[in-house]
Formats: structure tokens, C-alpha cells, sequence
């Protein structure tokens, strides 16, 4: 068939939005005065003259980028957008305790020294004030370390966990505590016997991808027990817009386009410690800039190579920026057109602790909470909402269900089922019993939930407690 | 015995794994699936009927005309829809309708097509020219404005081409060959490019049911490569070479991604399709409004 689209002329918001922002970014700065106090145009790129950054008027602004700033407040604009993306979604509070997630990568690096730099001012400040009503928030990193089922060297990854300790001691005063904590723990506290049973999990799933994405979802799950263990209240990730734009890519591709408005929001509240994104829309470019300016020590990336559905989508995505350099800007603009879920709001807390001003923040920017709440069915694997076509399934056939594997076979989302739950029936109860402890519970959650939902129609009723009537 | 066993370890390596009797001698491209020539023919088939049925494309005694370019899909689309008419008794007129662009050595080759496929399937043939409808060629029009955005001057025309064909025939709807690969790129094409509007509206099988002529998709889940096989097992006459303003499209990137995702995992088109179904749309969206014409009052983009 012909091409039916071409770049629409009139109706394509992106093309326009950009330039238009970029348009009233420049005339603002026309208008300023130079130093020697005679108003100017914005210096045009041009061989012979010096390129001036457009805010300070001092630095050599950076070659070859759009906007035109000397590196020194590119990082000051950056850490803005930080700043007014953890105050405008109240996502760190003085009386909270967050846990960094720390891969040892730009974003992770980048995101824990701005944390840092928060902290700093939180802590001159307390220091300063007279009553010290406010304390400063707490701060911890966590590493997950996920040497015995990573195809580097283990001597490699050695070497990279001593870097890593050696980055988050250096980012004292205030102390951060630091997680190292091996992903086979996600069964139990002994790991030993658990090493095995972790490979042996992944050994039974055929598919790539499917592989790389369960290990995607052990790791937040280790995160999460490492926040739930020791006491920290919010969940903090660098993902950035460039990681957000191929999932965005990755998702549709993998048939969870109902589920992807919930994994790039600024809050992701449906887990037990909320997440939050505070570097959301920052580019990878950018943040790789930040590391090489403030020269930030980052950990050679330990992910591995992959080979399955995401290392595709990646080069993709990389093909496209190089196409042009606003494309993973607008991918994720698309994707923030789709209705975010009702978890995508930090939940409203009674602690009286919430200082009222960050309460008003609160509420500007979170959508006015409905009255009736839908409640959404969520997948035991990778804890994604379900769409209708499966939360209908579900619903029909958990009663007809025998064994636990059978319930966890109808309870998965359809992307679960096909790359990670073993074709073979056969096969399903072993891999059940593989399973860490979590993931059994959320399927068990389905039953429960089915049961006490009978129980509320039918409990006027019942003579007793107990089903057996004792 | 010792003369049995050899023949069943012939057979059994390469059996169609539907009928489990004939001859394996393809492999499907949906599923895999390594199957023979007629069981082929029937689930392709009979899957476009069941798409056809589930989503009540079609009310019996309805005038169609089939949007013909004399390519793979159309021809395949005449083929199976005028087969399927007959055996699941659609009750339905079929018609040809083909538009001329005015793209020499592409166009003019694949009308002949179209002109052979009027006599071979018996169904009424009708030419509409953007010469006679506009004064223009896309030749002419590719001179005035280059390479770039040539496609979407095109597909605009085509659409009034196609709207006025269809007048002129005094049909009810109109079928185009859009398969499942054309919507997996639209919708990656509108995600790319920030056009949330038209991302809520590609994956509907039927569209434009308040204008004037309402427009249906009945290849939605079938593979282009199924298509391109149906076509060569059973021989049917095409035209296959592409449009030649068409390399550089920017659907260029989206096909050349589908077809490296198609070989790790086949299943993902029907994937992308699936998540395009279950976008949701905020409401608080600025959508575009759909103007009209000043001169006119054909649809407009522009308000």
C-alpha cells in the first residue's frame, strides 16, 4: 500500500510546539543587555564571532547544541528541571527516608548527586535555622548485585561494586547508607541455596526478551525489599526520557499499550514504596554532559549485551535521534497523552508532618482523585495493570481453577504469558515453584480478593466466622 | 512392516500439522506454523471471513467498491472478497475502483493490472485521474515541490479521488487492502511523530462512518508476507514494484524496524496493533478540528 502520512503540515503539534518554545526562548534573551550595558540580538552561529551563552553572556556556549548555553548553566538549567520536578510532585519531603536505586550508570549517577545537593541545602539550612522544626530527609543507595546470573566477568563486577562503594562514600557529609544486596536474596535471606533456583528459573524461559524482562521485574522487587526492610518511604529512579522513550517503543511492541501510561509518569504509587522519576525529562545526551563536566565517575554499564526485542528497540530509537535530535522528546509527549492510572498520584497522607505549603504543591499538580476509584487487576509478574480482555479472563475463570500454576496461568497479562510462563502445561507447576515468594503472594491475592468480595455479598447471612461452622 | 516404517519416516518429518495428510510445504509467517498449500488457503480465508463477521463489515445487498491500485493487496483483496461473497453467500455488488495518480512508469504499468483483473474476477471496473479531478499529475507535482512531503500531497488527493470514485459508482462502502503490517506502522508513525489524533483513530477497522462514504479494513490482521504468499501459490496477476516517490518516506525507518521485529518474534505486528486498540486518550487533549473546505466543503485540516 502507499504511504497514507507524510509530515503533517498543519496538524502535527510537536514540530510546532518545539519551535515555538524555541522561538520565545531566544526572543526573551534578545531583549537582555550584554555587558557593556547595549542591548543585543541573539549571536548568530557564525565561524568568525564567539558563541556566547545565551544566560551568562560569558562561557563559549556548548558547539553544536540547540540551546545555545555555556556548560556551566546547561548543568544549572538541568538541575532545575530536577528541582521543579521533585517539588511539583512532592516527591521528597524532610521528614521522608529515600532509597536511590544506583546502577552506576549517567542517569543513576547523575540523579544520586543532585539528590546529594538537595540534601547539602537541606542540611546549611537546618544547621542554620533557630528551631529545627524541619529535619533533613534521609538519603540511602541500593545496588543490586546481580553477579551470578550476569555474562560479565565476576572479577569485572567486583571491581565495580568497589567503584560504586567508593562514589557513595564519597558523597558525605550527609552519610548515605549504601544496599549491596545480591539478586538471589529475593527468595530468602540465605542466599546460598537460592542462586541455583534463580537460574534454574530463568533457564526455563525460552524467549529472550522474556528472560530480560523478568529479570527487569526481580530487580524492582529487590529494590522494593530493600526499601520495605529498612525503613525508607519512597523509591527513587534515574530513568530519563531517553530510557522512557524506548520503553514507550518496547511496551507498544510487546502489546502492553494499556499498561504503558503506567510505568512513565513522574509517581508510580501502585507498588508498596512509591516510585518516582524525578529525572524524567532529562535526554541520556544531557546527562552524559552533566557526568563529563562535573566529572562524575559512572560504572561501566553491567547490564550485558542483550538480544532479544529491547536491544532492537534501542538501536532503533538511537537511529531515529540521530535522525533527529528531538525525536525521544516526542515520543514520550505522545505517550503523555495517554490516560495515567490513578496510582500515578502520590496517595494523600493524614501525617500532620506534611508541611502545608507541600500539600498545596501536592494538589496543583495532581488530577482531582474521582470519587469512585476504578479498581485495576494487576499482573503477579510484572505487576501491570491488566487491559479488559484479561482482567475478563480472569474474572470468568478463577473459579475454575485447581491448581495454584493454573491460577497464575490466567492471572498473568498476555505479554507474560507468552515470553516468560513455559508453554508446556506441564512445565507450569515447576516454574511456579521457582517463583519467589511476591510474585506467588500477588497471584494468591487474586483468590482472596474473589473470596472476600462473595463474603461481603453473602456475610448478613452467615451464622459464623468460619466456612466450617465451628 | 519394514516396508511401512521408512514411508511414515518420510512423511512424518514433513506433514502439514493442520491436516496432518498432505505435504508440508510452507511455513506459515503469522505462526510458524509448517503447513500445506490448501490448509493454507482455507485458515487465510477463513480468518479475513471471521474479521469480517466479528466486526460487521458488511450488510447483504451493500454496493462495495474495492480500492484497486493493481498491487498485491488490492488484487488479493478482489480475489478472496469476491471467493468469499460467493461461498459465505455476502450477498454483496463488488466493484473496481482504481485511481491515477499520473506517476509514469509506475501508475500506467499498474492499471493494466487492475484492466486484467476486471476480466479475470468479472467485477466492474471504474478509473478516476487526479488529471480530470485536480489538473494536476503527481508527476507535475513532485517537480513543483521535490522529494520531501510528496506523499502526503498524494494521499490527500487520493482520498477525494477515492470519495468521489465511490460517488460516482453509487456504492456504500469502500474496502481498501490495508494489512496488518500498513497499521503496525501507523500506528509506530504516530507515536513517532507526536499525532495523537491520528493514533486514536488507525487501528478502526471501519472509519469514516459520518462522512460520505464510510471506508472498511479487511486485511487488518493479515500478514503482508501471507498476502504475498497467497499470491504467488495461486498465482494471481499483480503489479510489485513500489511507488517510486515513495524511498523517502519517513514510514521508510517504522517498515525497516517491523521487519527486523517480525523475525525475532512474528507475533509482534498483531502486538503493535493490540496496544494501538488499547491506547487510551486523555480526554483534556486538544484534538485538531476537522474544518471544512472554504471553497468547497471537502473535510480540511485546516480550520
Amino acid at each position: 500500500m502507499a504511504c497514507t502520512t507524510g509530515v503533517c503540515q498543519s496538524g502535527c503539534y510537536k514540530e510546532d510546539d518545539d519551535e515555538a518554545m524555541e522561538f520565545e526562548r531566544r526572543s526573551e534573551s534578545a531583549t537582555t543587555t550584554t555587558a557593556n550595558g547595549s542591548a543585543s540580538l541573539p549571536v548568530k552561529e557564525d565561524s568568525d564571532h564567539r558563541n556566547l551563552c545565551f544566560k551568562c553572556k560569558v562561557d563559549e556556549a556548548i558547539t553544536g547544541d540547540e540551546a545555545h548555553l555555556c556548560l556551566g548553566c546547561f548543568r544549572s538549567s538541568l538541575f532545575g528541571k530536577f528541582k521543579f520536578s521533585v517539588t511539583s510532585h512532592d516527591m521528597i519531603n524532610p521528614f521522608d527516608n529515600i532509597l536511590v536505586a544506583f546502577s552506576g550508570g549517567p542517569s543513576s549517577r547523575v540523579v544520586l548527586q543532585f539528590v546529594h545537593e538537595m540534601q547539602q541545602k537541606a542540611q546549611r539550612n537546618f544547621d542554620a535555622s533557630r528551631d529545627r522544626s524541619l529535619p533533613v530527609f534521609g538519603v540511602g543507595v541500593a545496588f543490586i548485585d546481580e553477579t551470578v546470573i550476569s555474562s560479565i566477568p565476576s572479577h569485572e563486577y567486583e571491581k565495580a561494586i568497589q567503584d560504586i562503594r567508593l562514589i557513595v562514600s564519597s558523597l558525605a557529609p550527609p552519610e548515605k547508607k549504601l544496599h549491596i544486596v545480591p539478586i538471589e536474596n529475593i527468595y530468602s535471606l540465605d542466599s546460598k541455596g537460592e542462586t541455583s533456583r534463580l537460574k534454574e528459573l530463568l533457564h526455563a524461559i525460552d524467549d529472550d526478551t522474556g528472560k530480560e524482562d523478568l529479570v527487569h521485574h526481580l530487580h524492582m522487587m529487590s529494590l522494593q525489599k530493600i526499601a520495605l526492610d529498612n525503613g525508607y518511604n519512597k523509591l527513587v529512579l534515574g530513568s530519563c526520557a531517553s530510557r522512557i522513550a524506548c520503553h514507550v517503543i518496547s511496551a507498544t511492541v510487546k502489546g502492553q499499550g494499556y499498561s504503558l501510561p503506567a510505568d512513565i509518569q513522574y509517581v508510580d504509587a501502585r507498588w508498596e514504596i512509591p516510585v518516582v522519576l524525578p529525572l524524567r525529562d532529562c535526554l541520556i545526551q544531557e546527562l552524559n554532559m552533566i557526568c563529563s563536566h562535573d566529572s562524575l565517575k559512572i560504572v561501566k554499564q553491567l547490564d550485558g549485551s542483550g538480544s532479544g526485542i529491547n536491544v532492537l528497540v534501542s538501536s532503533f530509537v538511537t537511529l531515529l535521534q540521530k535522525e533527529n535530535p528531538s525525536r525521544e522528546r516526542t515520543i514520550v509527549r505522545t505517550a503523555e497523552k495517554l490516560t495515567p492510572f490513578h496510582f500515578n498520584r502520590l496517595p494523600e497522607t493524614d501525617d500532620p508532618n506534611n508541611h502545608v505549603s507541600s500539600r498545596r504543591r501536592h494538589k496543583k499538580f495532581n488530577p482531582k482523585s474521582n470519587e469512585s476509584i476504578p479498581s485495576e487487576l494487576f499482573c503477579p509478574i510484572c505487576n501491570s495493570p491488566l487491559n479488559k480482555v484479561d482482567s475478563e479472563r480472569l474474572k470468568s475463570n478463577l473459579r475454575h481453577c485447581e491448581t495454584s500454576a493454573d491460577i497464575l496461568g490466567i492471572s498473568c497479562c498476555s505479554s507474560c504469558q507468552f515470553q516468560i510462563l513455559p508453554k508446556k502445561s506441564s512445565s507450569k507447576e515447576h516454574f511456579y515453584s521457582l517463583l519467589p515468594q511476591p510474585m506467588i503472594d500477588r497471584a494468591k491475592y487474586h483468590i482472596s480478593r474473589d473470596q472476600d468480595l462473595l463474603r461481603e455479598q453473602i456475610k448478613d447471612f452467615l451464622l459464623s466466622e468460619d466456612e466450617n461452622g465451628t | 512392516m519394514a516396508e511401512v516404517e521408512p514411508k511414515q519416516k518420510k512423511a512424518s518429518g514433513r506433514q502439514c500439522c493442520i491436516c496432518n495428510q498432505r505435504r508440508a510445504v510452507l511455513k506459515r509467517p503469522k505462526t510458524l506454523e509448517q503447513i500445506c498449500r490448501e490448509c493454507f488457503y482455507a485458515v487465510f480465508e477463513d480468518e479475513i471471513h471471521r474479521v469480517i463477521v466479528d466486526n460487521q463489515l458488511f450488510k447483504p445487498g451493500e454496493r462495495i467498491a474495492i480500492g484497486a491500485s493493481g498491487g498485491k493487496d488490492s488484487t488479493v483483496l478482489a480475489y478472496v472478497l469476491s471467493e468469499l461473497n460467493r461461498r459465505h453467500k455476502y450477498g454483496l455488488d463488488l466493484f473496481l475502483l482504481s485511481v491515477d495518480e499520473g506517476i509514469t512508469g509506475y501508475r500506467d504499468d499498474s492499471l493494466e493490472t487492475v484492466k486484467r483483473n476486471e476480466i479475470q474476477y468479472g467485477l466492474p471496473l471504474k478509473v478516476v485521474s487526479y488529471k480530470d479531478l485536480y489538473g494536476w499529475t503527481m508527476d507535475e507535482i513532485v517537480k513543483m515541490i521535490g522529494l520531501k512531503n510528496n506523499c502526503t500531497f498524494c494521499g490527500v488527493f487520493r482520498r477525494q479521488a477515492l470519495d468521489r470514485g465511490a460517488a460516482l459508482l453509487k456504492v456504500d462502502k469502500l474496502v481498501t487492502g490495508h494489512n496488518a503490517d500498513d497499521i503496525a506502522e501507523t500506528v509506530l508513525l504516530n507515536i513517532l511523530r507526536g499525532d495523537i489524533a491520528r493514533l486514536s483513530r488507525c487501528t478502526s477497522i471501519t472509519t469514516g462512518e459520518d462522512g460520505p462514504i464510510p471506508r472498511c479494513k479487511p486485511f487488518k490482521y493479515t500478514y503482508e508476507k501471507e498476502i504475498v504468499m497467497y499470491a504467488y501459490f495461486k498465482r494471481l496477476d499483480y503489479f510489485s514494484t513500489e511507488c517510486i516517490y515513495s524511498p523517502n518516506a519517513y514510514r521508510g525507518f517504522a517498515r525497516e524496524f517491523i521487519k527486523d521485529l517480525e523475525r525475532i518474534r512474528p507475533r509482534a505486528i498483531l502486538d503493535i496493533i493490540k496496544s494501538g486498540e488499547d491506547f487510551r486518550i486523555s480526554t483534556s487533549t486538544k484534538m485538531p478540528e476537522q474544518g471544512t473546505c472554504e471553497r468547497c466543503g471537502y473535510i480540511s485540516s485546516q480550520i
